[in-house]
């Protein structure tokens, strides 16, 4: 059984750090920017994924993998967070891919951009302890 | 006046669970006091979250939906490593728009998410109805697949009182 897992810790051990060495490669081979991005998720999905799925393999049911548990659901939540806004802070400030075959911010939007919610209707807006 | 308490055990909870320690009374002290200051400064911030209509998500579908997503990325990921090490370098890339049908600002906040997650598409900018996606290659813009996401998360969204009344309003 213990030879079972540590064969299983190793394989995901490996096949996540594959997954980091071809999103590294990525970033360096890709052409523009925008393509980069694309080659740090992969990174940001499947290498830290399979390198926490080995350590909690390791670890067993314990409190570090509640721990761990814990760190994939931040970095689940940062990681796209953090490209998101990298990606958006690029486009307002005019960059655009390299290559665009389709592109279809420049075609008017169909709405006006959206306004928070909490502007809209504050009078209403229930606070709790206010 | 509740809600800030629950925050507060909350946070407490978080504490001893990732402290491990619940005999020694200083680290449990030290564990009180941070659990209320950061709650007394949530309050002076008001910057309690406020999601309309409190959690709006099931579950259970959300539990079935994430490993779904799994298997997506999974694919994705594969797909964006073939055409790293392919000796070609991309030269198709995409700007897209993508229908959000989303009614909650946290079904919003889910599919803009699990669309930069996986690997292929970044959502760039949000407008009232859409998201701008950009994507690395024609197959990672297939329009179909993003729309059966965006149906995925809309089914997580349970109908609320506050969504019943703004589609009333």
């Amino acid at each position: 059984m213990d030879l079972l897992i540590d064969i299983l810790t190793w394989a995901s051990f490996i096949s996540g750090s594959f997954f980091l060495f071809i999103g590294s490669l990525g970033m360096i081979r890709l052409r523009d920017f925008w393509a980069r991005l694309h080659a740090a998720s992969v990174i940001d999905s499947a290498g830290i994924g399979l390198l926490f799925l080995g350590m909690m393999l390791q670890t067993g049911l314990s409190l570090i993998t509640v721990k761990t548990l814990l760190i994939i659901g931040f970095l689940l939540i940062t990681g796209p967070t953090a490209s998101h806004a990298v990606a958006n802070a690029a486009f307002s400030s005019g960059s655009r891919p390299r290559d665009l075959v389709e592109d279809a911010s420049s075609t008017k939007p169909t709405a006006k951009k959206r306004t928070p919610r909490r502007a809209k209707k504050p009078a209403t807006k229930k606070n709790g302890n206010a | 006046m509740a809600k800030y308490i629950a925050h507060g055990v909350f946070l407490f909870a978080l504490w001893l669970l990732m402290s491990g320690i619940y005999d020694n009374p200083l680290i449990v002290g030290f564990g009180v006091i941070s659990s209320v200051l950061a709650t007394w400064i949530v309050y002076r911030l008001d910057l309690f979250p406020t999601v309309d209509g409190a959690p709006s998500l099931n579950p259970w579908a959300l539990i079935k939906y994430l490993f779904w997503l799994v298997v997506e990325i999974g694919k994705a990921d594969w797909a964006v490593t073939k055409v790293i090490i392919a000796p070609e370098t991309p030269k198709r890339q995409r700007l897209i728009k993508v229908a959000a049908r989303q009614n909650t600002d946290i079904g919003r906040m889910m599919f803009a998410n699990s669309i930069t997650i996986t690997p292929g598409t970044i959502s760039v900018e949000t407008y009232e109805k859409e998201f701008l996606v950009h994507a690395l290659t024609g197959e990672a813009a297939d329009m179909g697949g993003l729309e059966a996401m965006g149906k995925r998360v809309c089914d997580l969204e349970t109908p609320t009182p506050a969504r019943a009344s703004k589609e009333a309003g």
